[in-house]
C-alpha cells in the first residue's frame, strides 16, 4: 500500500511538472504581456519591468530561473499585483477551503441519501422526482442559480446577505450554489451504484436469510453501492476547493477561483503558474485520497 | 407531547431565532459609525502612488495621500490648499513656488518637508524604478532626460528645496494647469523615511505599503487590507486638517460584478457603487431614482482608424464612415446613461470650444463614399476590432448595422479579449477599432498630446507635423486664453484628417445612498473624502 502511495505521489509530481511547463509556454504565447495597458507606457519602462521579472530572457532561461525560485520555496512576484504570489494564494486559500468543505458537505448530505432513496424506490414517483431534480441540478448553471438565490432568498432571509464574506452566514448561499450541482451528480452516480449492488446475489441471499431490509441496505448494500460516488467525490472536492470564478464574483467571495481567470486575462504569468501548481497538486492529492478510501471500502481492489 | 407538537415547537423556535437576527440594514450601522462603504470594482494593483496606474487605485490612494493642492468638493477648477499652504507662479507659468504648510505631518508624526517631495520626484523618475506613469512628470524641466537615463544627475531636474518648507518647480513649458496636475497621485509625496527603511529608492515590491508599515499624509490611514475582500482606512489623527474630516473610516470593496454590486446596494450593503451596468440604469431610474447619479465624466469614446491601411488611408472613406454613425441612437438605445454625442475629441468646457467636426449626415456620407470610388458593385469591406466586453459587443453590432444601412458596407466584427485587442491595436494590426480615453487632468492637452507621432497611445499611424507644431506653440504661449485658442486649432486640424470618429462623451452612472453628504458631481469623479459626511436621514 505504501509503495503504491509513493509511486502515485511521484507520478503526481511528474503530472504537475508537465502541467506547469505547458501553462508556462501557452500563457507566454498569448498576445500582450503583463505590462501592456489601455494607456501605453514608454518602451524603456516596459523593458525595465521585463528585465525585473526576467521576461527579457529566452523561455528556457525564464523557466530555469522560475524552477530555481520554486526549489527555494518562492513562487515569484506577481507583475500585475506587485505582491508575492505565495502571499496572494495564502490570503485567498482559506475562503476557498471553507467554501469547498461546505460545498462538498452539502453535496454529500443531499446527493448520497437522494441517490440511495431513489435506488431503493426504483421506478416510483420518488425515484422519478429525485432524478428530475438531479437532472435540473446538473443542467442549470451556477450563473443562473446564484443570482436567483441572491435575489430571492438573501433579500427575504434576515441573516443572509446578497454578497459578502463577513460571517459564517455568508457561507450558506455560495456553498449551496456550489454544492447543489455536485449533489445532483452524486445522486445519479449513487443511484447507479446502488442499483448494481442491489441486484447482486449476496443481497438476494441476505434477504432470503430473513435479514431486516434496513440492515441489508445499511450494512451490505451501501458499502459497495457508494464506491462510484466515493471515486467521484475526490476530484469533485478538489474542483470545489479550487473555487468557481462565477460563484466568487456573484457572491463576492475572496477565493482562488477568480485568480485563475483574472491572471490569464492580465497575463499575470507568475500568479497563473502558482495557481496551476496549487490546483494540480490538489487534484493529485484528492485522487490519491479517493483511491485510498476506495481500497479501504473494497478489499478486492488491493490485489 | 406528540411528534407534531414537537415539530411545531421546533419551527417556532427557529422562526424566533431568525427574527431575532434581523437588525438594522448593514448600511445604517456603518452610517452611525461614520464609515463610508464604497464599491470599488476590483482588487487594486497596489497602493504605491508611484507604481499604480488606474482609477481603482486612485480612489483609495486619494484617501491615504494628499498632493500639494486638493480638489474642491463641488467646484471644478478651484484648487484648495493641501500639503502646500500657498503657491505662486511666474508670469509665463514656467516657474512655480509652493510653500508647504508647517503643520504638515506624516501619519507617524514625522514632519512633511520639501525633501520628501524631492525624494518622491526622484523616485518616480528614477530610470531603474520603472514607474509606468513617470511621464506625468515630464512637464518638469529635465525630468524626461533623467527618466530616460540621458543624464544621471538628478540636480539637472527642475525641482529644488531652498528651505524645508519651500518647493520650487521649473517647467519645460508654460503649464497654467500645474495645480490640477498636483492633484494626480503621481505628484503625491511618498514617505522617504519609510521607503528607505524597507528598501532602496529604485526598489519596487517592498512591504512599505502593508498596513503595519505604511505611513501617509492624507486624511485617512490604511488599517486593513484583506485581499479581494476589502480595504479599510481610518481617520488619520496626525492630519493637518483633521477637524474638517467627518468620517471615521472608509471601506473599499472590490466588487467586480456590476450586478452583484447593484444587488449589494439595493440590499443596503454599500453607500455607493463604482458603476452601473447599462441594463440596470433604466431599472434604477424607475425604482431607485433618488439614488441614481448620472454625471459628466472627462472622457471620450471613439473609433480608431488605422490610417496606414490601404482602404482607410483614403480620407473620404473615413469621413463617410464617421458621418453615418447616429450617436444619439446609440446613447438612447444602447448606453441609456445620459452620455452626450461627441462632435470632437476634447469634451467641451466653459473656456474650451471643441470644433464641431462630426455630425450624423447619411446622405453626405453616401456621397463621400461614392466620390471615393465605392459605388455599384464595388462595396466597402472593412473589419472592426472590438473587445469581449458586453457594451463593446453591442456598440460594434450597432455600428455594423448603421454602416450597412447607410453605406451598404460589409463590416465584419472581430471580438478579442482585452490584451489581444490592445496588442493588435499597438501593432496596427486592424482596420477600425473601438477606443476610449479618460482625461488625467482637466486640460485639453490630456486629449491632444496622445496623437503626436510615436506616442504609445496614438495607435492609428496618423502623424502631422503642423499639428505637433501647433501643440508646441501652445506650450510656449503665456496667455492662457490664447493657448486654448491654439489648442482648438490643433484639434480642428486633427479632426479634419479624421484618424478617429468621436462617438460620445462619457458620463458616470452609479448609485449613491441618500445618507452620503458632501458628495457632488466632479468631472474626474475624484471626490475629496475629507469633505464627505454620513447622516441617517428619514429617506432611509
Amino acid at each position: 500500500m505504501l509503495r503504491t502511495i509513493v509511486s502515485r505521489l511521484l507520478q503526481g509530481i511528474v503530472v504537475v511538472f508537465c502541467l506547469l511547463l505547458i501553462t508556462f509556454v501557452l500563457v507566454r504565447l498569448m498576445p500582450g504581456d503583463p505590462f501592456s495597458g489601455e494607456k501605453a507606457h514608454s518602451a524603456h519602462i516596459i523593458e525595465k519591468n521585463k528585465e525585473r521579472f526576467h521576461l527579457d530572457k529566452s523561455y528556457p532561461e525564464q523557466f530555469s530561473v522560475y524552477l530555481g525560485l520554486l526549489i527555494q520555496g518562492d513562487m515569484g512576484d506577481s507583475p500585475v499585483k506587485e505582491q508575492p504570489v505565495a502571499k496572494i494564494i495564502e490570503h485567498s486559500f482559506p475562503a476557498s477551503l471553507i467554501l469547498g468543505i461546505a460545498g462538498i458537505t452539502i453535496a454529500i448530505l443531499i446527493g448520497i441519501p437522494a441517490g440511495i432513496l431513489s435506488a431503493l424506490k426504483k421506478n416510483s414517483y420518488i425515484d422519478y422526482g429525485t432524478m428530475i431534480i438531479a437532472m435540473a441540478g446538473i443542467s442549470i448553471p451556477s450563473f443562473v442559480i446564484a443570482p436567483l438565490l441572491a435575489g430571492h432568498i438573501a433579500t427575504r432571509v434576515p441573516f443572509l446577505k446578497v454578497a459578502g464574506w463577513g460571517d459564517p452566514f455568508d457561507w450558506i448561499l455560495p456553498a449551496l450554489t456550489l454544492g447543489l450541482g455536485t449533489a445532483a451528480y452524486l445522486a445519479r452516480i449513487t443511484r447507479g451504484g446502488m442499483l448494481e449492488v442491489l441486484n447482486q446475489d449476496y443481497i438476494r441471499t441476505a434477504h432470503a436469510k430473513g435479514v431486516h431490509p434496513a440492515i441489508v441496505v445499511t450494512k451490505h448494500a451501501i458499502r459497495g453501492g457508494i464506491i462510484p460516488a466515493v471515486a467521484y467525490i475526490g476530484p469533485a472536492f478538489a474542483a470545489l476547493i479550487t473555487g468557481s470564478f462565477i460563484i466568487e464574483t456573484i457572491f463576492q467571495v475572496p477565493g482562488m477561483g477568480q485568480h485563475f481567470v483574472n491572471a490569464t486575462k492580465d497575463r499575470d504569468y507568475f500568479l497563473l503558474q502558482g495557481v496551476v501548481i496549487l490546483f494540480g497538486s490538489l487534484i493529485v492529492f484528492a485522487n490519491l485520497a479517493a483511491d485510498i478510501v476506495l481500497v479501504m471500502l473494497n478489499p478486492r481492489i488491493r490485489a | 407531547m406528540s411528534f407534531a407538537h414537537m415539530v411545531y415547537l421546533l419551527l417556532t423556535a427557529c422562526g424566533l431565532a431568525l427574527v431575532s437576527c434581523k437588525g438594522d440594514p448593514p448600511i445604517d450601522t456603518y452610517t452611525e459609525k461614520k464609515i463610508l462603504v464604497l464599491g470599488n470594482s476590483t482588487e487594486p494593483q497596489g497602493l504605491d502612488p508611484q507604481i499604480v496606474t488606474g482609477v481603482i487605485e486612485s480612489n483609495i490612494i486619494r484617501a491615504l495621500f494628499e498632493g500639494l493642492c486638493v480638489e474642491h468638493p463641488s467646484k471644478q477648477g478651484i484648487h484648495l490648499p493641501g500639503a502646500a499652504a500657498s503657491w505662486q507662479a511666474n508670469d509665463d507659468f514656467t516657474e512655480w513656488t509652493f510653500q508647504l504648510r508647517k503643520d504638515g505631518k506624516w501619519s507617524d508624526g514625522t514632519p512633511l518637508t520639501a525633501e520628501d517631495f524631492l525624494f518622491s520626484y526622484q523616485r518616480i523618475l528614477h530610470p531603474d524604478f520603472g514607474a509606468e506613469y513617470a511621464g506625468m512628470l515630464y512637464y518638469i524641466q529635465g525630468a524626461e532626460s533623467y527618466n530616460k537615463r540621458k543624464t544621471e544627475d538628478f540636480s539637472s531636474v527642475g525641482v529644488s528645496a531652498p528651505d524645508p518648507y519651500t518647493l520650487k518647480i521649473k517647467l519645460k513649458a508654460s503649464i497654467p494647469f500645474l495645480p490640477d496636475l498636483t492633484k494626480h497621485y503621481t505628484w503625491y509625496p511618498v514617505p522617504k523615511h519609510i521607503i528607505l527603511k524597507h528598501g532602496s529608492i529604485d526598489q519596487r515590491n517592498t512591504p512599505w505599503t502593508e498596513p503595519e508599515n505604511i505611513v501617509s499624509n492624507g486624511p485617512f490611514i490604511l488599517k486593513q487590507w484583506r485581499l479581494n475582500d476589502y480595504i479599510h482606512a481610518e481617520k488619520n489623527a496626525n492630519y493637518w486638517d483633521k477637524d474638517t474630516v467627518k468620517l471615521k473610516g472608509i471601506r473599499f470593496l472590490p466588487v467586480s460584478n456590476q450586478y452583484t454590486e447593484a444587488r449589494m446596494f439595493f440590499n443596503e450593503q454599500l453607500h455607493a457603487t463604482y458603476g452601473l451596468a447599462p441594463e440596470m440604469i433604466e431599472h434604477a431610474s424607475n425604482h431607485y431614482k433618488k439614488y441614481l447619479r448620472q454625471e459628466t465624466y472627462l472622457g471620450t469614446n471613439f473609433i480608431r482608424f488605422n490610417v496606414t491601411d490601404p482602404t482607410l488611408k483614403e480620407l473620404k472613406v473615413r469621413q463617410a464612415l464617421a458621418l453615418s454613425i447616429d450617436s444619439e441612437a446609440i446613447i438612447t438605445h444602447i448606453l441609456k446613461g445620459g452620455q452626450k454625442p461627441a462632435y470632437g475629441m476634447v469634451p467641451p468646457t466653459e473656456d474650451y470650444h471643441t470644433p464641431n467636426a462630426v455630425s450624423f449626415d447619411p446622405i453626405r456620407a453616401k456621397q463621400l463614399l461614392q466620390e471615393a470610388g465605392y459605388e455599384g458593385s464595388k462595396k466597402l469591406r472593412v473589419t472592426l476590432l472590438s473587445t469581449d466586453r458586453e457594451v463593446s459587443k453591442r456598440l460594434s453590432e450597432a455600428y455594423q448595422d448603421m454602416w450597412k444601412k447607410h453605406l451598404d458596407a460589409e463590416v465584419s466584427i472581430e471580438q478579442r479579449e482585452w490584451k489581444t485587442y490592445l496588442s493588435r491595436m499597438s501593432e496596427l494590426d486592424y482596420q477600425l477599432a473601438l477606443g476610449g480615453w479618460i482625461g488625467d487632468y482637466p486640460d485639453p492637452t490630456t486629449f491632444l498630446d496622445m496623437w503626436k507621432t510615436g506616442d504609445g497611445n496614438n495607435r492609428t499611424g496618423w502623424s502631422n507635423k503642423q499639428y505637433e507644431a501647433l501643440l508646441a506653440t501652445a506650450e510656449q504661449t503665456k496667455d492662457p486664453d490664447a493657448r486654448l485658442r491654439i489648442l482648438e486649432q490643433a484639434e480642428a486640424l486633427f479632426l479634419s484628417e479624421m484618424p478617429i470618429i468621436p462617438v460620445y462623451w462619457y458620463t458616470t452612472n452609479y448609485l449613491l445612498h441618500t445618507s452620503v453628504k458632501g458628495w457632488h458631481p466632479l468631472l474626474l469623479n475624484n471626490h475629496p473624502y475629507k469633505f464627505v459626511d454620513l447622516e441617517l436621514s428619514d429617506a432611509n
